[in-house]
């Protein structure tokens, strides 16, 4: 039935992929609406979220019992409606501890819901069982608190699980959980002497990986699925590889764990059974729809404070879609377009995190219909395939958490949250000490000799300040990464990846529109430093104009190329664990707020305690030229600098990308092919709806460059006064009715 | 050089496809319901070598997709037609798609050559009645009519632009003659109409001068539609932007 390749010989998905898929060059005329039962279904998990909304974001929690890969009983949204099964607990939306990242965490997080660990847990783990969090403060240094108290490292996974690991869950359907047990006992008997600390480490790990692979077996028992063997249909195929997510999301809670790249691997087995006539379209549609609605509901544990950095309690069910082969051919199936089409039969969501990885090349029917589906939901960001193909060397990936490269099966990733570029400035200018509690963070950065500040005094120091950050940060990966892996080791997921695959280690950094608009203002303006009696920073007085990064101007943009350049060069020289690979981020999620908050005023002008601009984006107000020069702007960021990814936050009002739904597709398209093009890594796209200007009026830093059109006038909508917001927001849904 | 009021990197709305709108310094006409009122005065602007644009416009041709390019604007771009026509022949010669957005009252030997380098001519005729035209923009409509006629002699893609004031420029019977007044112009292949909008008058309060169609409210979707149908019946397409 398959065409025969050696994935027969080997665990080798890639090539079972390569030898099956079916390119779709097609449009979306095919696809289908949700079944009667999918309505129902999402009618009874709608229900739930909104009791979960009401009942302060948590609807249950199982206080008793440690989640597990088959810790908790089968449970359903209604059993006979389902065609595809599996909730990490025995209830809708209950939520499961995972102590091992941290004791305390878990018991916060349940107090914070009217409960207490019982007493059982938290015996277990007060007195018995170390956790990662214990591990990790059991080491830290003195240094690396004081970093971590005053939000120059922030958001590290020190108290919740790293997440960021993909599992090839594909694997599970192709070739079912004994084949894989085998071949890692295989490996196991590779793995010989001489027994140093690595060979030991990782001889252990397999060990895991094989118990955990049983266990994945017992889950599929719980829900009567033999996942022992290979699927054998489409319908198997869907539920094995959710299966195998399952397992993951019931023993970790990582801050992101994505899904990989599974759309365009199961329609290989939904189009034979199309082929077959054993299934028909409707029901190829209702596999995707309750595939989807099923990672929907994924939910982890957290405590209130998580909110900060990452608000809105997401999970990164991120998939992967689209793209091209290395031979040229492209990846795009009609699985692709069914994964869209759950944003219409089940409604725009964040979760699954879908993401295309597009490339000019792809067939422009499926283009259409993802600039279309941007349009009317706002839920797909896209990533650049020909640039991450190219310089990453793999066709066969998926995105870890936001926006990162991750190959399938063959590498790891160590996520490294981020550490705040403007608050080291802020230290180049201060002698090496906080600009807001006055304590010296880092010896030996020399006093400024003038006031007005001097680009290669402030440039000089900003290096010696990035070198040392950059030593902290690092030391701060090796402990976590380290404690991570000896008291919450992601068994279940390592069993689905190859023994001992590449590391990436993803930092990651924040506030770069900021430094870049900072050096622009001492090079091309006159930047006075004011000082309170300590001698420390609380503003700077600008005299002159400067250029801003965001204008597609190369006097600003430079600065913004050059600085993760450097900073990357510094995280490369330095050791890391299990000889991870240095890879930095432009991405901050949602912590550009808290960024904000723990720091002072910078010599852009930006006051003390305004929110950074997210991830790679100019800061908001400042790119003038419209959204093409601040695309460009963005796009000159070196993908080869910044590995782990180059965020960027677009959005429009569907009236401003032209009058009509062709033209608004047809312009959606043409910004996109341009964008990638010119090698731009990243991109989210937004286009407005109504809750998203009101929310935009709240919250005007997340919409740095929101454009309005009203016939022949363009404005910056977060420029606009309240009452002429209110005035486009009653506007422009009175001209869409 | 020219001199320029602001760019926009994206226009979705001046021509086809996306283009990078240049909007000039200085206006001619003086339109009561001008939404960018501080492109009027001849004096301000910042001044941009042609060889600058072209370069900003081949950095940007990436987006253009199959149909975008450059669009001048204003400000009333033909007072500065001279200068432009090197703009145009440069854009050209890179294969880049020009447009131009005018109130077609400037029909000189200098507007006529660059012409020849224009793919596409936004025409805006403010109103058919003389004297209302005047009432509207200080100025009558003769020499915007005129350029009409000179864009269909030497066949010139053009779409024509209408802004709909009610009360002001949408009277049926005005539109009707309008219509009629285009009939037999093959090279329109558009008209678009413009609905009115406040959203320039806080720059009115900031140059100090009287707003005055204060009393004057957007058009409701009906108005539009009429308009719309009216038009239908004499030029090809119609669309309300």
């Amino acid at each position: 039935m398959f065409k025969s390749g050696n994935w027969q010989n080997a665990i080798d998905v890639r090539d079972f992929v390569l030898k099956n898929v079916r390119p779709y060059d097609g449009e979306g005329d095919f696809l289908c609406d949700a079944t009667e039962r999918t309505d129902h279904l999402w009618k009874i998990c709608l229900d739930a979220i909104s009791e979960e909304r009401a009942n302060n974001g948590v609807l249950a929690i199982d206080n008793e019992t440690v989640s597990g890969v088959a810790s908790h009983a089968a449970g359903y949204i209604d059993k006979d409606k389902e065609i595809i099964v599996g909730l990490q607990t025995d209830q809708l939306l209950k939520r499961a501890m995972k102590p091992y990242g941290g004791i305390a965490v878990v018991e916060k997080a349940c107090q914070e819901h009217g409960l207490e660990v019982s007493d059982r847990v938290k015996d277990i783990f007060r007195n018995y069982a170390k956790t990662h969090n214990d591990g990790v403060f059991d080491v830290y240094t003195p240094e690396i608190r004081l970093f971590r108290s005053l939000g120059i490292l922030t958001g590290l996974p020190d108290n919740y699980a790293r997440g960021r690991i993909i599992g090839d869950y594909r694997r599970v359907a192709l070739y079912g959980v004994n084949r894989l047990i085998e071949n890692k006992k295989l490996d196991m008997l590779g793995l010989t002497g001489p027994m140093n600390d690595e060979r030991i480490r990782l001889r252990e790990e397999v060990a895991e990986q094989i118990k955990a692979l049983g266990e994945l077996n017992k889950l599929g028992e719980i829900y009567g699925l033999d996942l022992s063997r290979p699927a054998q249909n489409a319908t198997e195929a869907v539920q094995w590889v959710y299966m195998a997510y399952l397992s993951a999301v019931k023993e970790q809670d990582g801050a992101a764990m994505s899904l990989g790249n599974v759309s365009s691997f199961l329609d290989i087995y939904i189009e034979q059974d199309i082929q077959m006539g054993v299934i028909s379209e409707s029901f190829a549609q209702e596999l995707i729809d309750q595939f989807v609605m099923k990672l929907r509901m994924v939910r982890h544990l957290r405590m209130d404070a998580y909110n900060e950095i990452f608000a809105g309690d997401p999970t990164w069910v991120t998939e992967a879609i689209g793209g091209r082969l290395a031979d040229g051919r492209h990846k795009v199936t009609k699985t692709s377009f069914r994964f869209l089409q759950t944003l219409y039969n089940l409604g725009p969501s964040p979760e699954p995190n879908m993401t295309v990885l597009w490339s000019p090349q792809l067939p422009e029917g499926f283009k259409k219909f993802c600039a279309q589906v941007s349009i009317d939901t706002s839920s797909i960001q896209y990533e650049n395939d020909d640039l991450m193909q190219c310089t990453r060397n793999s066709d066969d990936y998926g995105i870890a958490c936001c926006v990162s490269f991750q190959e399938i099966g063959k590498q790891i990733q160590f996520f490294g949250a981020r550490t705040n570029l403007a608050k080291t400035l802020l230290l180049a200018i201060n002698g090496g000490r906080c600009e807001l509690s006055g304590k010296q963070v880092i010896p030996n950065i020399p006093e400024l000799k003038s006031e007005v500040l001097d680009f290669d005094e402030v440039m000089g120091n900003f290096k010696l300040a990035m070198r040392e950050v950059a030593r902290v940060y690092n030391d701060s990966m090796n402990i976590i990464h380290y404690m991570h892996d000896k008291y919450y080791y992601e068994k279940v997921q390592m069993a689905l990846v190859d023994t001992n695959p590449k590391v990436n280690l993803a930092y990651g950094a924040a506030g770069l529109s900021i430094v870049a608009d900072s050096f622009s203002a001492i090079r091309h303006a006159k930047v006075k430093v004011v000082r309170d009696e300590a001698g420390i920073s609380t503003d700077f007085v600008i005299d002159g104009e400067f250029p801003c990064y965001g204008n597609d101007d190369d006097r600003v943009d430079v600065f913004a190329t050059e600085i993760p350049a450097y900073f990357n060069g510094l995280l490369k020289e330095l050791p890391t664990y299990k000889n991870a690979e240095p890879t930095l981020s432009i991405l901050t999620i949602t912590s550009n707020v808290v960024y904000g908050h723990k720091t002072g005023a910078t010599p852009d002008g930006r006051a003390k305690g305004v929110a950074f601009a997210p991830g790679g984006n100019p800061m908001h107000g400042r790119d003038k030229s419209g959204a093409v020069a601040s695309l460009s702007s963005v796009s000159k960021i070196d993908y080869k600098d910044s590995l782990d990814g180059i965020s960027n936050t677009f959005s429009i009002v569907p009236k401003t990308l032209g009058v009509d739904k062709e033209q608004r597709k047809e312009n959606l398209v043409s910004i996109m092919d341009g964008y990638f093009s010119k090698d731009a890594h990243h991109l989210n796209v937004n286009v407005l709806n109504r809750e998203m200007l009101e929310d935009a009026m709240e919250h005007p830093e997340n919409y740095p460059q929101l454009t309005i059109r009203v016939s022949g006038y363009a404005v910056n909508f977060v420029r606009l006064t309240r009452a002429q917001q209110q005035d486009v927001i009653a506007r422009s849904f009175f001209e869409t009715i | 050089m020219l001199n320029v009021h602001s760019i926009e990197s994206l226009g979705t709305y001046d021509g086809p496809g996306i283009r990078l709108v240049i909007f000039l310094q200085g206006c001619n006409f003086k339109c009561l319901y001008c939404a960018n009122p501080d492109t009027i005065a001849y004096e301000g602007g910042k001044s941009y070598a042609v060889e600058e644009l072209v370069q900003m416009a081949q950095r940007q041709r990436p987006f253009f997709g199959k149909r975008g390019g450059v669009t001048v604007s204003g400000g009333e771009p033909l007072m500065q037609a001279k200068e432009l026509i090197e703009l145009f022949r440069r854009l050209k010669e890179e294969g880049i798609n020009t447009c131009i957005d005018t109130n077609g009252s400037i029909l000189t030997s200098a507007s006529k050559t660059l012409l020849e380098h224009t793919d596409l001519v936004l025409l805006d005729i403010k109103h058919i009645d003389g004297s209302k035209h005047k009432k509207l923009t200080g100025v009558s409509n003769e020499r915007t009519l005129a350029f009409a006629d000179y864009l269909a002699g030497i066949n010139q893609s053009t779409w024509i632009r209408y802004v709909l004031v009610p009360g002001y420029s949408d009277d049926p019977a005005d539109l009707h003659a309008l219509g009629r007044r285009l009939t037999g112009m093959n090279n329109i292949e558009k008209l678009e109409i413009q609905p009115y909008h406040k959203l320039g008058v806080h720059k009115y309060e900031s140059l100090g001068w009287p707003y005055e169609l204060s009393g004057v409210s957007a058009n409701t979707p009906e108005q539009l539609n009429v308009a719309k149908k009216i038009f239908e019946g004499y030029v090809k397409e119609v669309v309300v932007n």
